[in-house]
């Protein structure tokens, strides 16, 4: 996951490199075998997203991974409109990597930084369009009328009174010339019939009923199940190993050593992982040996006094503190964070000496399949990424070093046994690391006699998740710094106004266990930035949402999200006793957002979050239903870290097992979550725009109900037992 | 060899009678329905019934279900399956949807036993089930559509 600011810097360099909008083809380079994903009924596969089959089957191959965010659904939803087929009669197909489905705003074929959408849309809309325009080629030829005379309705072409489905004209649409992508013309936007509507999502009966098969679902004859022991810490190495015992559970049927660790098989999991249990391991500890995160946050104080790159600058901050009426000084901890997807990690591969096939859940399968590539000696062309349907992901999946498919690939080949799945337990997950990274935020502020902040210095110390990544070159030669930390406050509109500022970075030593968790920069300077604005408007005595809104004057987009949760959550208003509300507004994603969250806090420190009420403004809302469900999933996501998420460290070991200590917000916790569309124009993402600012919604509201600022991150840090506020 | 009915349908399998139910649905008679999220009894995304009472299947012996009847997602009776899929169809809740066959399977036993759920009852019978991706709010909708869909088909 990375920015839609860099994808937009990057477009047009990206989109010369991946040839343009439309790739336009019969054939499909790439796919050696496309009839892997085509069935005998296909006869018209005009592009790389779309076949429609002589049965009046549509199919949509979806170039950006489902996780959950619904991009599926929004992407059928494109090609529907433009084709006038209802989205529900559509099939939906996870592409395999090709280079057609690169993420135009990335130049690599990646589902990350909220982009699904926006980059999308063009080629979609056009894949559609171009589709129709064929079609009614096709009805046109046949019938001997000009094709203004044909128009299309719901999967048919029709002239006077003849209603002919596509499915019968497949045939002759596909030997007609593609239409070159600058020559289609796609609908205008007020005929749409569903963009821009409530759609459901396509695809929920399945995922209900059982039938839809996740990657951990995959199952073939002769299969075995891997489960891997890798290591007490963090880049651990095997010194030695003894596997007898192992070998001695009844049903395991090998162990093997592969670069990560040992790996136990047997014809199902539960075997597997008692032989798991029974193996006898010496162990190189490694790097992280000793890693104490208690020891982190001093260490990062010292850096952030003595050690920091400047990101930007103005004015000269010195000579304005000397001058300031008065002075805020304050830091922000944020812990390491697991994405704890619901479906724990899993990989299949097939292994032969002519082909490798993997089933797994990734947002990156051209990686993945260069990965599998380099390890088997396989030509990229034998090589076969499926990508199934993911339990979730938040970052998890989206590795680019593709460490799970990696192991999974090198067990296959080191194996007697070339059929097998690798399957993550949830202490695995929880302990296997890409976390959000430790953060420690410092701030001062120097505000004139009427409380307006007239220098700012702001000081992030953390660990970067594009250093040594296939992110990096594109992230680190755009930017000279890692802009994927600094993103929520390097654009922040109160550096803008505040005329002498400061933001400085230091980047702390890649322990190759941080990665991307859903909102990733934002996910921790958010909190930092919107809790200081907090401070500051209680330093000057001042209505926090008032104090934003003379802040946020020149930023409409800002203030349209903040006036609109302010009025929807009726700040200002009273409440009974113990209540209270706190405000948070950021961009985020290229999504402007406020929430307001309502709380209560009881006399003995319970706290209960009985509101939120979020604005969004995303621009071009493709489809409502979906933009609210990321919202209200994002508020649930931010809400579970504000107050339990914490991954901690001590002698090198995560100390943090499964959902009973790496603790999740649940339905006796939720809240009731009010979303608002505010338009706008310039499209932003969904999936991640809404999960930073609870936190410190969260965190100023306490503040509000009980005069206790909050600055470090979970609200119940340290015990995952803990459920009260120590007042 | 152990005899167990799962879906109305009786299997003699030769299994560790200490392997989860979870895995003997998974791994042994190809159920995926039922899923892994946790393996401790903290997620509920393997739930399953037991002689109608729901069970975390990932902890649960399978010795636990000799002599009994095990019900899953796909054999679960049309009265509970169809206005639950009907209200989380209309209330749109999934989004990976991962969590939900094990979510389904808790507010079947909800819906059955209360005619009227109350916010607190789905709390009481919900909590135990982890949703990732946040889908809380519109469970609980769908749950009260659910139980209402279910007393119009009864009538």
């Amino acid at each position: 996951m990375s920015t839609n600011k860099i994808g937009r810097r990057n477009f047009l360099k990206n989109t010369a490199i991946a040839g343009g909008g439309l790739v336009i083809g019969f054939v499909i380079p790439g796919i050696a075998d496309a009839k892997q994903i085509a069935d005998s009924t296909t006869r018209f596969v005009p592009n790389a997203f779309l076949r429609i089959g002589s049965d009046d089957s549509i199919t949509v191959i979806i170039a950006r991974t489902e996780v959950g965010q619904g991009i599926s659904t929004t992407l059928a939803m494109l090609i529907a409109e433009e084709l006038d087929v209802r989205p529900a009669t559509i099939k939906m197909i996870q592409a395999p990597a090709a280079k057609e489905y690169v993420n135009i705003f990335f130049g690599f074929q990646s589902t990350g930084g909220s982009t699904g959408a926006q980059a999308e849309i063009d080629r979609y809309q056009k894949a559609g369009a171009a589709a129709r325009s064929m079609l009614i080629q096709a009805a046109s030829n046949r019938y001997g009328v000009n094709a203004e005379e044909c128009r299309t309705e719901d999967g048919n072409v029709i002239i006077g009174q003849n209603r002919i489905s596509y499915g019968k004209l497949v045939d002759d649409a596909a030997k007609l010339p593609v239409p070159a992508a600058e020559a289609v013309k796609v609908k205008d936007p007020g005929k749409w019939k569903f963009i821009g509507k409530n759609y459901r999502s396509i695809d929920t009966l399945e995922k209900i009923n059982g039938i839809a098969k996740y990657g951990m679902d995959i199952q073939f004859p002769g299969m075995l199940t891997a489960v891997v022991d890798r290591g007490p810490v963090l880049g651990a190495t095997v010194k030695s190993f003894d596997a007898t015992k192992a070998k001695a559970v009844p049903g395991v049927i090998d162990v093997v050593q592969i670069p990560t660790g040992i790996a136990v098989l047997a014809d199902n999991f539960w075997t597997a992982k008692l032989g798991r249990n029974a193996l006898e391991i010496q162990w190189e500890r490694g790097p992280n040996a000793n890693r104490d995160s208690k020891l982190l946050l001093e260490e990062y104080r010292k850096f952030a006094a003595t050690d920091v790159q400047t990101i930007t600058k103005a004015g000269n901050i010195d000579e304005a503190f000397s001058k300031a009426d008065k002075i805020i000084e304050v830091e922000y901890d944020l812990p390491f964070l697991a994405q704890t997807p619901m479906e724990p990690l899993t990989c299949v591969v097939k292994l032969s000496p002519d082909k490798c096939e993997v089933w797994t859940g990734t947002h990156n399968p051209e990686f993945d399949q260069l990965a599998a590539s380099k390890i088997t000696g396989l030509k990229l062309e034998q090589v076969f990424i499926n990508t199934v349907y993911s339990g979730g992901s938040f970052g998890r999946r989206n590795t680019n070093d593709s460490h799970y498919v990696k192991e999974a690939v090198e067990l296959a080949k080191a194996s007697s046994n070339k059929l097998i799945k690798v399957v993550w337990t949830r202490e695995d997950d929880v302990k296997g690391g890409t976390y959000r990274p430790v953060f420690l935020h410092t701030a001062k502020v120097g505000l004139d006699k009427n409380g307006i902040p007239i220098a700012i210095k702001y000081t992030l110390v953390g660990e970067s998740v594009v250093i040594g990544w296939q992110y990096e070159k594109m992230i680190m030669t755009g930017f000279g710094f890692d802009f994927t930390v600094v993103s929520g406050i390097v654009d922040s509109p109160y550096l803008k106004v505040i005329p002498n500022h400061h933001l400085g970075y230091h980047l702390t030593k890649n322990t190759n266990s941080v990665g991307s968790w859903r909102s990733v920069g934002s996910s921790h300077t958010v909190f930092g930035i919107e809790s200081l604005i907090d401070e500051m408007a209680h330093a000057a005595g001042k209505d926090p949402v008032a104090y934003r809104r003379e802040l946020l004057k020149g930023f409409p987009r800002h203030l349209a999200v903040l006036e609109k949760a302010a009025k929807e959550a009726r700040w200002g208003e009273p409440l009974p006793a113990g209540r209270a509300r706190g405000v948070a507004v950021c961009e985020a994603h290229g999504s402007y957002v406020a929430q307001v969250a309502e709380i209560s806090v009881s006399p003995d420190g319970k706290l209960k979050v009985h509101k939120v009420v979020c604005a969004i403004d995303c621009g071009l809302v493709l489809n409502p239903q979906a933009v609210r469900a990321q919202v209200e999933g994002g508020i649930v996501f931010g809400l579970t870290a504000t107050l339990y998420g914490e991954i901690t460290f001590k002698e090198g070991k995560v100390m943090q097992n499964n959902f009973h200590d790496y603790r999740m917000v649940r339905m006796n916790e939720m809240p009731v979550i009010e979303t608002h569309l505010v338009p706008g124009d310039k499209m932003g993402g969904a999936g991640e725009a809404a999960v930073p600012h609870i936190m410190a919604a969260i965190t100023n509201a306490i503040y509000a109900a009980t005069g206790k600022r909050i600055r470090k991150l979970p609200v119940f840090a340290g015990d995952w037992k803990k459920s009260t506020i120590n007042l | 060899m152990i005899a167990i009915k799962v879906n109305g349908k009786t299997y003699n399998l030769d299994v560790d009678p200490g392997m989860p139910i979870l895995w003997v649905l998974r791994d042994k008679l190809g159920l995926t329905g039922t899923k892994f999220g946790c393996g401790a009894a903290q997620c509920g995304a393997c739930t399953v019934h037991l002689n109608g009472d729901g069970i975390r299947s990932c902890i649960s012996p399978v010795s636990r279900a000799i002599g009994k009847e095990i019900v899953t997602i796909e054999g679960l009776d049309a009265k509970l399956r169809k206005p639950l899929e009907q209200a989380w169809i209309q209330e749109d809740v999934p989004q990976c949807g991962y969590c939900q066959c094990g979510q389904m399977m808790a507010a079947a036993i909800l819906i059955r036993d209360k005619a009227n759920p109350t916010d607190e009852d789905i709390n009481d019978a919900m909590t135990g089930n982890i949703c990732r991706c946040g889908t809380y709010q519109r469970i609980r909708k769908a749950i009260h559509v659910a139980a209402n869909l279910k007393k119009q088909t009864i009538k």
